[in-house]
């Protein structure tokens, strides 16, 4: 009897972790996702490209994912199945799954990859990210124009450059608008911990801020800013349904135009490795609508927005001064390089904080 | 001073579900039994507890389902713990990943849906009293329910016959086993209560901290409520100065950082950690006072027949 419970709860929770239609001959796709696909952020996002995916291509793909696979070399393991189970590209989508995604990669030389946000590459490794420092950028701005305390609250997740390019790209933006504009800063050390998120949006809002911004996942910290009257920006989708009243805009991840792109790719023998890092012009992210500000204050975000997908401002415009009060080398002529933003360990001048680690 | 009335309440609010989860887990480990699946039992009351107010729009009867909920996991882990006498860290460990399993499954339709939270208590001229009026009389009814349950906890643990019934459970089974108690019996009404306990504490999470339910929303904290009753040496006076210190040092350290105090916020996070082992060397290098383990704790009990 209790080898059959056994064996039974082993047989559940392998039917658990897959999902998978089956047809012949079709080009099979993989993806690994780092959350459950119901977080209402990142993976959520990944998945509805996903979804996007299948109703584009559906006749000639079939798609299979993986859901809550830890970061680390653990996941080695989950690409693994997803390989030996025929998958022909697979997308691995959060940047803790580089390594194994590289060691997977050396070891199937046929087998295409794409991995998030990440740096390393191979002969059948792509890595894909988006430009949401530009996005930060518009948050700056309307957040500037729509705090009354001239105090920003910032949940940062970790200080890794992606963070922190998105925090030097709003309080650029918003010295714009206000030279004396002043952020506070909590690291969250976590991607996911709606509890705590909400602790640090209560923190920031006891201090005096009153525009919240996020770069941890869960809706907790809107719910807050709802709560107390004020204002906050979602982080990776839409989150207006947690603060109606409260959220201005979000910056949404919108993978499907890239998703269909790589897949077509492979479909017709084009696939090659690649190194992509798009921004609004080339719709690896969008702006949720401008909600819950006036009009003028829409303008300015609404033309932000046009100026940044025309290729006429660049948040990251030469010269940038950092903390100290140097100006930081320009190597991208007119702007700071990709490289500078894409390995961004410094604050801008106006940041009354210390990175960590620095 | 109004800055100092806010830290308290959040630390109030953080220190709640761990609290009420420890509560129940102190009494659980008192009766010999190990339960590591406190974390399970959490996110499946939170997914139950959710749903239930979701779909009744009571807070009250949320509350319920998340309790029952729990009981209903911690039964499972005493069927095999206690009934097939199954190796007890492996069984809870098991409740764990079975739990956050089945809270994605259970949860999945209410996910981004709202509730309205539950209402704080509030009573005219006393609730307003400047500074201590809303930590006193205005927090939610868990807060108040969570400290009446340890002391009702260590009423029934130092005060009563059963209670000293069941220590002598977790201290020597045979003995206890030998003068006629029915010592697998006594666990699993102690499993039962940790598991309604872990339940009600998973329930307050999306029912008053943040009102909605996301999968892996108690992100860790039944391993916190684990670590507390190690950290209170198994007493529930302990547990209730643990629970709040846990509490404050979360809540303080994200304060620190908006103060741009120069403490790195990772040491900040770990300190809860480290004060518990520090604790855990402390007891067992004292050798009066400080009551230890439960003597019998995490050991099978198969009595013969």
């Amino acid at each position: 009897m209790r080898k059959t419970l056994l064996a039974l709860a082993a047989g559940l929770l392998l039917a658990g972790s897959v999902s998978a239609a089956s047809a012949a001959d079709k080009l099979k796709v993989g993806f690994i996702y780092l959350g459950p696909v119901g977080d209402l952020g990142w993976t959520y996002q990944h998945e509805l490209a996903r979804q996007a995916l299948v109703k584009e291509l559906g006749d000639k793909i079939e798609t299979t994912f993986l859901e809550n696979v830890p970061e680390g070399p653990d996941a080695e393991r989950s690409i693994e199945q997803l390989v030996r189970a025929g998958n022909k590209l697979i997308f691995t989508t959060s940047f803790g799954y580089m390594d194994p995604t590289l060691k997977v990669a050396k070891k199937y030389p046929n087998v295409h990859f794409e991995h998030a946000t990440g740096y390393k590459r191979d002969k059948n490794m792509s890595t894909y990210s988006a430009k949401w420092y530009q996005g930060r950028y518009i948050q700056g701005l309307i957040a500037a124009k729509m705090s009354k305390s001239g105090v920003l609250g910032y949940i940062g997740s970790f200080p890794i450059p992606e963070v922190v390019s998105g925090i030097n790209a709003t309080i650029l933006a918003a010295q714009t608008i206000n030279p004396n504009i002043k952020v506070k800063i909590i690291w969250a050390n976590t991607w996911f911990d709606p509890g705590k998120e909400a602790d640090a949006a209560k923190a920031l809002i006891d201090q005096g801020a009153d525009v919240i911004m996020q770069h941890t996942d869960s809706p907790a910290a809107m719910q807050i800013a709802s709560e107390r009257g004020k204002f906050a920006f979602g982080q990776d989708s839409e989150m207006i349904k947690f603060g109606p009243k409260t959220q201005l805009t979000s910056i949404l991840d919108t993978w499907a135009p890239y998703y269909i792109a790589r897949v077509k790719a492979e479909l017709d023998g084009s696939w090659k490795s690649e190194d992509s890092w798009g921004g609004l012009d080339s719709h690896m992210f969008a702006m949720a609508p401008y909600t819950n500000m006036p009009d003028d204050v829409k303008k300015i975000a609404e033309d932000a927005q046009a100026a940044i997908t025309a290729g006429k401002l660049h948040p990251f415009k030469c010269p940038v001064i950092g903390q100290d009060g140097k100006e930081i080398e320009c190597k991208g002529g007119a702007n700071l390089a990709d490289g500078q933003i894409l390995g961004m360990n410094f604050y801008v001048k106006g940041i009354d904080d210390k990175l960590p680690g620095k | 001073m109004e800055l100092v009335e806010a830290i308290i309440l959040s630390v109030l609010a953080a220190s709640t579900p761990l609290l009420i989860a420890a509560t129940g887990e102190l009494v659980t480990e008192r009766s010999g039994v190990l339960n590591l699946g406190v974390e399970g039992m959490m996110i499946v009351g939170a997914a139950c507890g959710f749903g239930g107010a979701w779909l009744t729009g009571s807070i009250f009867i949320g509350a319920l389902f998340g309790i029952v909920a729990g009981t209903l996991m911690s039964l499972v882990f005493a069927l095999m713990a206690l009934g097939l006498a199954v190796n007890q860290v492996a069984t809870g460990l098991a409740l764990t990943i079975l739990g956050v399993g089945l809270s994605g499954l259970i949860g999945a339709r209410f996910v981004g849906e709202r509730i309205t939270p539950a209402a704080h208590l509030h009573i005219p001229g006393l609730t307003d009293i400047p500074l201590i009026g809303r930590i006193l009389f205005g927090e939610d009814a868990f807060v108040y329910f969570s400290l009446a349950l340890i002391i009702g906890v260590w009423w029934f643990l130092y005060r009563t016959r059963a209670g000293l019934i069941l220590r002598a459970c977790g201290d020597n089974h045979v003995s206890a086993h030998a003068l006629g108690y029915p010592v697998l019996k006594i666990r699993m009404l102690a499993v039962m209560f940790g598991g309604a306990c872990a339940g009600l504490a998973g329930a307050y999470l999306p029912l008053a901290y943040t009102p909605f339910f996301i999968p892996g929303m108690t992100a860790g904290r039944g391993w916190i409520a684990l670590a507390l009753v190690v950290f209170a040496s198994w007493r529930p006076g302990r547990l209730v100065i643990g629970a709040y210190l846990f509490g404050a040092v979360t809540i303080l350290q994200l304060h620190a950082q908006g103060w741009g105090v120069g403490i790195p916020s990772q040491f900040m996070s770990a300190l809860p950690y480290l004060a518990t082992v520090i604790v855990l060397v402390l007891l067992s290098r004292a050798r009066t006072g400080g009551s230890t383990a439960p003597a019998a704790l995490g050991t099978v009990f198969v009595p013969d027949r």
